[in-house]
């Protein structure tokens, strides 16, 4: 997987042009959202036009201005959720595909167990035990997508654990944590890509749909998917742009991660599932 | 007997299986929030005494290892607890009101899924188009990422607020001598042979399983059309050409053996399923588990939360178990 090779894909390239685009916004929200996303600055539910270009809520607030500081929490939480899942999930497959034994059972049964259960039902759980809060709905989203790596690289460690050059490595006496950490890992890195861009994807959706629910950010913060919420009450009136751009902007950036996750598992081969 | 016995084994193996879900959702439930009264109540302001009279007549007063087994026992014999916010009411009752809401919304969306899947799988076979095939599979892939509550409420905008011609929410419009038996209206219609309700329940129906269906096609049409790759290239298919049988008698044959990863797959679109019944309850206003939880969320009413995980928990293991019998029937390679 040459870095030229992975730009020249073009689901990876127009789906990393998506997401950039949304990082692009969240970095500079400053800069790009012309009004306050909290504060009224208009008359309530106005329609688009040359002032608010996606009109105003309720509360006449400047929905371009919430869609753009909104993408914010989306992106922190989700790379929180990620970055979580990825490092506990890749660890505890490692350790466990690595030492085997009933340590290796247990923990595979369990992670078999949780991966039947309805993710967004056991994130929905995990995020009412903890509190509604972003850093606890990220914590319950990392929890749902650890069996996944956990499955993943598991099962990449027991197909290179008994190779020549990790015998070798345990004949010379190397410790188990050396041998894990500098020649099993390298191995498994190409699979945590695509479990990676695979997860993240859902990763987004799940986070809009708690926040749909009202389990991350509190008002007025601007989120998207309680701001779909709070928008739905007013669709059946008519006023459309309440909940059409928060909810094109949640399933734009998850189609941007589902193309580049996509493109990887074109370009590794790799098939998850 | 062979099968019954392959029955019991199997269901005797999905028992751990919901004994660690089980112990995973009370460590979540029970143990994660502190006192779950406090927290359902929202303030630590309240007299000792009736703190203690609450959490004693909801049985959270004793130890943690006998509510374990406790709940258990009493789970199994269909005692759920009583809730939390609205006192004296048994969850049991609640849950057993709400389930053939969402079991009627499940069903009829894994209809409207497979339609446009193996429709979508179908028309490509026929037509055999590369545009039609990329068209597909983008499709596919879009409709998988697509927000429920965002295309749910596009579709509301649409049919209920600008058409007018279907129902907003709810399932059912109040229709004269109409009983429901099972508590799955469009059985109770046909079972009573009333049409009018019948009619009235499916139009309710509409919108949510199309949501709900078109979400969960993504990943049948993408089945469908690599199984179709594989399946039309084969040498069956050579072999049917080669002794002059016209196309669209060979795409009919060929596309049976396109239908049965799609069956089997069934089984593991649950996961997916269930997450999307429960935000396309919220947004249509079902009245199914899907609507209970996320309302019981906004009470933190945290015994009927963990009796409606457990009850997915239990749907869960009974779902596997479905997969692997019927896995078993359809694949001679497996052997019980």
């Amino acid at each position: 997987m040459r870095l030229a090779h992975v730009f020249r894909d073009a689901y990876i390239a127009t789906g990393l042009a998506i997401i950039i685009v949304f990082v692009v916004l969240a970095l500079l929200a400053d800069v790009i959202a012309p009004y306050s996303p909290v504060e009224s600055v208009g008359a309530p539910l106005r329609p688009p036009s040359p002032e608010h270009i996606m009109g105003t809520d309720n509360l006449g607030r400047d929905i371009f201005s919430r869609v753009v500081y909104g993408s914010r929490i989306v992106l922190a939480i989700v790379a929180l959720s990620i970055a979580l899942s990825g490092f506990v999930g890749t660890l505890v497959g490692l350790v466990s595909g690595y030492l085997g034994g009933l340590l290796d059972r247990v923990l595979s049964f369990v992670m078999d167990s949780i991966y039947a259960f309805p993710s967004l039902i056991l994130a929905i759980a995990l995020s009412v035990a903890l509190g509604p809060s972003p850093v606890n709905a990220a914590v319950a989203i990392a929890v749902v997508y650890v069996p996944t790596y956990f499955r993943m690289i598991r099962g990449q460690v027991l197909s290179v654990k008994n190779e020549g050059f990790i015998e070798q490595a345990r004949v010379l006496g190397l410790p188990p944590s050396r041998i894990v950490v500098r020649h099993i890992l390298p191995h498994v890195s190409r699979t945590m890509m695509v479990v990676f861009s695979m997860n993240s994807a859902d990763a987004i959706l799940t986070e809009a749909a708690l926040s749909f629910i009202g389990l991350t950010v509190q008002p007025p913060t601007p989120d998207w998917g309680f701001d779909l919420y709070k928008g739905r009450g007013f669709v059946l009136d008519g006023k459309w742009w309440l909940m059409a751009y928060p909810g094109l902007c949640i399933t734009l950036l998850a189609l941007g991660f589902a193309l580049v996750s996509e493109g990887v598992s074109r370009i590794t081969g790799a098939r998850l599932r | 007997m062979g099968l019954l016995r392959y029955v019991a084994i199997r269901g005797t193996l999905i028992i751990p299986t919901i004994l660690i879900l089980y112990t995973l959702v009370f460590i979540v439930l029970r143990i994660l929030p502190g006192n779950p009264v406090l927290a359902a109540l929202g303030t630590k302001n309240i007299p000792e005494e009736q703190l203690k009279a609450i959490m004693a007549e909801l049985g959270l007063d004793k130890p943690l290892y006998i509510q374990y087994f406790e709940y258990l026992a009493n789970f199994l014999r269909g005692d759920m607890g009583m809730s939390m916010v609205v006192r004296g009411r048994p969850i049991a009752s609640d849950i057993a009101d709400k389930l053939p809401a969402t079991l009627e919304l499940t069903v009829w969306s894994i209809l409207v899924s497979l339609v446009i899947g193996v429709g979508t799988g179908y028309l490509v076979a026929k037509r055999r188009s590369r545009y039609l095939e990329a068209f597909a599979r983008v499709f596919g892939s879009v409709v998988f990422v697509v927000f429920i509550p965002a295309l749910g409420l596009a579709l509301q905008l649409v049919f209920s607020s600008y058409l007018k011609i279907l129902p907003t929410g709810g399932r059912i419009s109040s229709i004269e001598g109409f009983k429901p038996i099972t508590g799955i209206y469009t059985l109770d219609a046909l079972l009573e042979l009333n049409p009018r309700a019948f009619v009235d329940a499916l139009s309710h129906l509409v919108l949510p399983s199309i949501t709900l269906g078109l979400v969960i096609s993504g990943p049948y049409i993408r089945l469908a059309l690599n199984n179709l790759e594989a399946v039309m290239s084969s040498k069956m298919v050579d072999a049917y050409r080669s002794r002059g049988i016209r196309e669209p008698k060979v795409v009919r044959h060929a596309f049976k053996h396109v239908l049965i990863p799609i069956v089997t797959y069934t089984g593991l679109q649950f996961s997916l399923l269930m997450g999307g019944a429960v935000l396309t309850e919220t947004t249509f206003n079902w009245p199914g588990i899907g609507t209970y939880l996320v309302d019981k969320v906004m009470y933190r009413d945290y015994t009927a939360i963990q009796a409606v995980i457990l009850i997915f928990a239990f749907i869960v293991g009974l779902t596997s178990l479905i997969v692997d019998v019927v896995y078993a029937l359809i694949d001679p390679r497996v052997r019980y």
